[in-house]
């Protein structure tokens, strides 16, 4: 990693030095409508050299998945195969305007619905769109899909979803988008549902439930059958958040269970990179039930030739045009290289190296809830009998040229490490982990201020968020 | 964990002192200590009348945010402007300099009503 | 063995042991024993080779803008990408990060994302720029439930140019359905800037318009903004085509409270419509209300520069259900790619492009113009994109000019059922004098 610091493009700029070519003016020039003009924007001026120089530094004080381990938990950060970026790049595929007449885009409508159809075999599920740009865009998706389902049957009493206290905060985020309101629903000593809380919570005013599986504690919900049972009774749809199917792929399909709308995150378990915070990709897929409130348009086939078509009562568009499309590419390459058993072979070695490290980590960072896990865990990160606390030991994590596992969520657990490995990462990568954490759990009682003085090897030292916040400096002022 | 003994509480961590005809309002240090490094108070407008458990406002730290509820009902009065540029007198003195609102109240009796010093001390404690 | 998995049978034997499993199965015991090992009715794994050959399969039955003269622009623009923007922005330690959430192994992201953040508020004429959106339909809603939040939801009356491109008038209803927020002002095409004026009210959130507009025009701006800010309302502005903001005014000269934009121009590519980029600016009086993340500026330990993602606590992580939207992923990697872009083009770059587009797009108009079936309909100053009344239905148009390796302008048809026969033709760097001239004299070919 690159220690020193890089200026900012503004500094590296110099009047009159310029990067680009472009063609000479080949037509007549039209006067320009005077009172409409600005004054030229004070962008950088760089050569060549200094702009690719520049992001070359930049780049080399990131860590990613290509220099490190990166477990951070419920992310999926798997290895992003090289022949996806190699695949979204061939210009057949690229260069193509998302308003052209459909009969001259028929090779990526094609893509589309294959990769529309792979969706629903290996979630369960009757119909898919594309469309949603990340994972909290599917769930948006997903309850306005609900919202609309109640209101066609004219049941317009329903106004709460119901979120366990373990979710993501896109879950109670997007909930309110709608208009709902939302009542948290506490877990079990076992990292489940209560199921008696919850069903203390049914009647007739539930929206839905929107349930990740497996949870954010990184373990399945053991009663999922009767958790979903108990919200159909009392009316309600099942929210699947998708953002762990990693775990399950080939294992067991979400719709089997009662789930009946989920997104997927393409971007993590059919690795699309995350691109240091997107694009994403948020497919939402449903029952056959909810299929014409889907939002679009997606693909159809008809005979030899595809076609974009919007679901008869659909919730409307999300975004402009079809989607990240690049990530459909992506997606689509990689389920294609995996097959069905290979799709299997990642769940079961997500769910093995997560089972592993949690075995190598317990003795000196104890599990939140000890049981057999799925895809990833969480640990206590503090270290009793001293003042280190789950922040110092991530930091510390870094010298040893690991990324941190997620830290401070789920909020349920105080302190907290959540470890994802992936099953991309061989045997010796986790124990040379789970041997830095051991190492740390040591100078934690030996040499504590190592810890708390982390990360030494990075760019910067600890940054000051506070000041940051206090007095927000959010552009560059020259 | 400083307690002030001439001031009531909430459940919220919230204090409330007599100021002459008029309440000063703030969080307890126990709340500062679990937010962490305050940077931004969002105030209610002098003026605004509100019912006790109404939201009023927010405190945000670098990781976190709460809710500002109104412990008695109310009318404000004044809000602490020095704040909107240091709020780390939340962090450092949150009984002093870290008053968050002035308000008058009507009903002297919610004021009683709201939990002794002691008694804080015990409900901080057991937490 | 399928790829990308290192475990070897021994690893998996060893590791089973360590934990005290008999097999993988057993580890997937809490999941309903009728439900689990589904059938998986998938076709089977291909290598790599194959996998390319098939997709290489699909790119042929494509038209691609790389083998027609493209006149298609509507909302998604076809611009060059100078060769070092994609292969800096390939390189894996941008690609493969995730979230920059551990700031001191981030500082590139974060920098990068600070510097488009500096570059698109100087060319929006902006004070804060947060770090990107989905796309720019989805900003425009964002945009749209911010001004109710600025309001504290008092206000709940969206008033929206019907010039306002149509798919993201359509996600603004999606994202704001139902009877608790009134969106209205883009019922019928004829509804000009002074009709709208005269809708704002006590109960106006905010007046969205773009300009350029959908039709490519210049909006008459002077006083819109005093106006809208008169009622209480503020002034969103879809700063469509981004280009244009390399030689028109920028919406924060003319009084602009929130400005959003789609950045696929800046150097993203066509991508048959994603992955784009969501621009958002506002000003710091209401950045508190802000979608989105911020990187922003501030010292480490020993005082040395660096950055952080800020101002979380509006965010969903923090705040939940009470979050200024529920975003979390967005377009970072795009909005890397646009700030590469800007810095490559630099402060004469930008303009230069913006003048290669709007002097071939004016000779294309009046090339087209002096046809005699066809007759140019944009009133005003345009940029790049006009509006072309044609003697023949806009889809049989293209038919034709297809077969003549021309990718002709979007159907305002699809669109506006009062817009027969119209074409809005959109012109950039990409399109020559050559390419040019053959659209005319295709044209004046179809009577």
């Amino acid at each position: 990693m690159r220690k020193q610091l890089e200026a900012l493009i503004f500094e590296l700029s110099s009047p009159g030095r310029k990067a680009f070519t472009l063609p000479g003016l080949d037509v007549p020039e039209t006067d320009l409508p005077e009172s409409y003009t600005r004054d030229q924007p004070n962008l950088p001026e760089v050569s060549e050299l200094d702009f690719v120089r520049h992001y070359t530094h930049l780049s080399q004080m990131n860590f990613s998945i290509d220099t490190v381990f990166y477990p951070l938990g419920s992310c999926t950060m798997k290895y992003n195969p090289k022949v996806n970026e190699r695949a979204a790049s061939i210009e057949g595929l690229t260069h193509v305007h998302p308003l052209q007449p459909e009969a001259t885009v028929q090779g990526s409508l094609e893509l589309m619905y294959k990769l529309q159809e792979a969706l629903k075999e290996i979630s369960g599920f009757s119909a898919i769109s594309l469309q949603p740009a990340a994972g909290a865009h599917g769930e948006f998706a997903g309850v306005l899909i609900m919202r609309a389902y109640h209101e066609s049957r004219g049941d317009e009493k329903r106004t709460k979803i119901l979120i366990p206290d373990s979710a993501h905060g896109t879950n109670p985020a997007s909930s309110a988008m709608s208009g709902f309101s939302v009542v948290e629903i506490p877990s079990d000593e076992r990292g489940n549902v209560d199921l008696e809380a919850l069903k203390q919570e049914c009647d007739s005013t539930v929206v839905g439930l929107m349930l990740t599986n497996p949870n954010t504690l990184g373990l399945f919900e053991e009663q999922v059958l009767e958790v979903c049972e108990t919200i159909h009774a009392c009316g309600g749809l099942v929210y699947g958040d998708g953002a762990n199917l990693n775990a399950l792929l080939g294992i067991t399909k979400p719709a089997d269970q009662g789930i009946d709308v989920m997104h997927f995150n393409l971007h993590k378990t059919f690795t699309t990179p995350h691109g240091g915070g997107g694009p994403g990709c948020g497919p939402v897929g449903v029952t056959e039930e909810l299929a014409p409130f889907l939002p679009g348009p997606y693909s159809i086939n008809e005979g030899d030739t595809y076609r974009l078509d919007m679901p008869e009562k659909s919730i409307g568009r999300l975004k402009s045009f079809c989607g990240n499309y690049g990530m459909f590419i992506r997606a689509y390459t990689y389920i294609r290289m995996m097959g069905p058993d290979g799709l299997r072979s990642v769940a079961e070695n997500a769910v093995l190296n997560a089972n592993y490290l949690k075995a190598k980590v317990s003795p000196f960072f104890p599990v939140a809830v000890d049981r057999t896990c799925m895809h990833e865990f969480v640990s206590h990160g503090d270290v009793p009998g001293t003042d280190v606390i789950a922040l110092d030991v991530a930091k510390r994590l870094l010298d040893y040229g690991h990324h941190s596992p997620t830290n401070y969520f789920p909020l349920i657990v105080h302190d907290a490490l959540m470890i994802e490995p992936t099953e991309t990462e061989s045997k010796e990568t986790l124990d040379n982990f789970a041997e830095a954490l051991e190492k740390i759990h040591q100078e934690a009682h030996e040499e504590p201020e190592l810890l708390h003085s982390a990360p030494h090897i990075t760019p910067v030292y600890r940054l000051d968020e506070a000041t940051a916040a206090r007095k927000p400096v959010l552009c560059y002022k020259g | 964990m400083k307690i002030d003994p001439n001031a009531r509480y909430s459940k919220e961590h919230e204090w409330v002192r007599k100021d002459g005809e008029n309440y000063l309002y703030g969080i307890t240090d126990h709340a500062q200590d679990q937010l962490s490094d305050i940077v931004f108070i969002e105030f209610p407008e002098p003026g605004e009348s509100f019912a006790s458990g109404d939201i009023i406002g927010v405190v945000e730290s670098v990781k976190a945010a709460a809710d500002l509820y109104m412990p008695i009902s109310g009318e404000i009065t004044e809000v602490n402007e020095h704040l909107a540029d240091t709020p780390e007198i939340l962090n450092s003195d949150p009984f002093g300099e870290g008053w968050i609102v002035m308000f008058k109240s009507s009903d002297p009796s919610e004021f009683e009503s709201l939990i002794s010093a002691e008694d804080y001390e015990k409900l901080t404690g057991e937490e | 063995m399928p790829p990308y998995l290192p475990q070897t049978a021994d690893d998996q034997q060893v590791m089973l042991e360590t934990i005290g499993f008999q097999s993988v199965e057993q580890l997937f015991e809490d999941i309903p024993a009728e439900h689990r090992y589904p059938e998986l009715n998938l076709p089977q794994a291909a290598s790599e080779l194959e996998i390319l050959d098939e997709l290489y399969g699909m790119a042929l039955k494509n038209s691609t803008t790389g083998c027609f003269a493209t006149f298609i622009g509507a909302g998604a623009y076809n611009h060059f990408v100078p060769s070092a923007v994609p292969y800096l922005a390939g390189r894996g330690e941008f690609v493969t990060a995730y979230t920059p959430y551990q700031p001191e192994v981030s500082q590139g992201t974060l920098q990068a994302i600070f510097e488009y953040q500096s570059m698109v508020a100087e060319l929006t004429g902006m004070e804060v720029v947060n770090a990107s959106h989905y796309d720019g339909a989805t900003s425009m809603a964002e945009a749209a439930i911010m001004s109710i939040n600025v309001s504290r939801g008092k206000r709940r009356k969206i008033v929206v140019s019907p010039s306002v491109h149509p798919q993201y008038r359509q996600v603004l209803r999606t994202y704001l359905p139902g009877e608790q927020v009134e969106i209205t002002g883009d019922e019928d095409l004829s509804t000009g800037l002074d009709d709208l004026k005269a809708m704002l009210d006590e109960n106006t959130a905010c007046l969205i318009v773009q300009n350029p507009d959908f039709f490519g025009q210049l909006l008459e701006v002077d006083d819109l903004a005093e106006t809208v800010h008169e009622s209480g309302a503020l002034l969103v502005v879809v700063a469509n085509p981004i280009h244009s903001l390399g030689l028109f005014k920028p919406p924060g000269d003319y009084g602009a409270d929130i400005v959003v934009a789609e950045g696929q121009p800046l150097g993203a590519g066509l991508n048959f419509g994603g992955p784009y980029l969501g621009i958002f600016a506002s000003n710091m009086k209401y950045v508190r209300q802000m979608p989105g993340r911020l990187v922003g500026e501030t010292v480490d330990t020993e005082g040395k520069r660096g950055y952080v993602l800020t101002l979380s606590p509006r965010e969903q992580h923090i705040r939940r259900e009470k979050a200024t939207s529920n975003i979390c992923t967005n377009q970072g990697l795009v909005a890397l790619i646009a700030g590469m872009y800007l810095a490559y083009l630099g402060k004469s770059g930008i303009k230069e492009v913006a003048e290669l587009c709007y002097h071939r797009a004016h000779y294309a108009a009046k090339e087209i113009d002096k046809l005699e079936n066809y007759k140019v309909i944009s009133p005003g100053p345009f940029f790049n994109e006009f509006v072309v009344q044609c003697p023949q239905p806009v889809e049989e148009i293209n038919k034709i000019l297809l077969e003549k390796g021309i990718l002709g302008g979007y159907d305002l048809e699809s669109d506006y059922s009062e817009a027969k026969n119209q074409m809005l033709v959109c012109v950039t760097e990409l399109n020559d004098r050559a390419q040019i001239d053959k659209l005319v004299t295709v044209l004046s070919e179809i009577a």
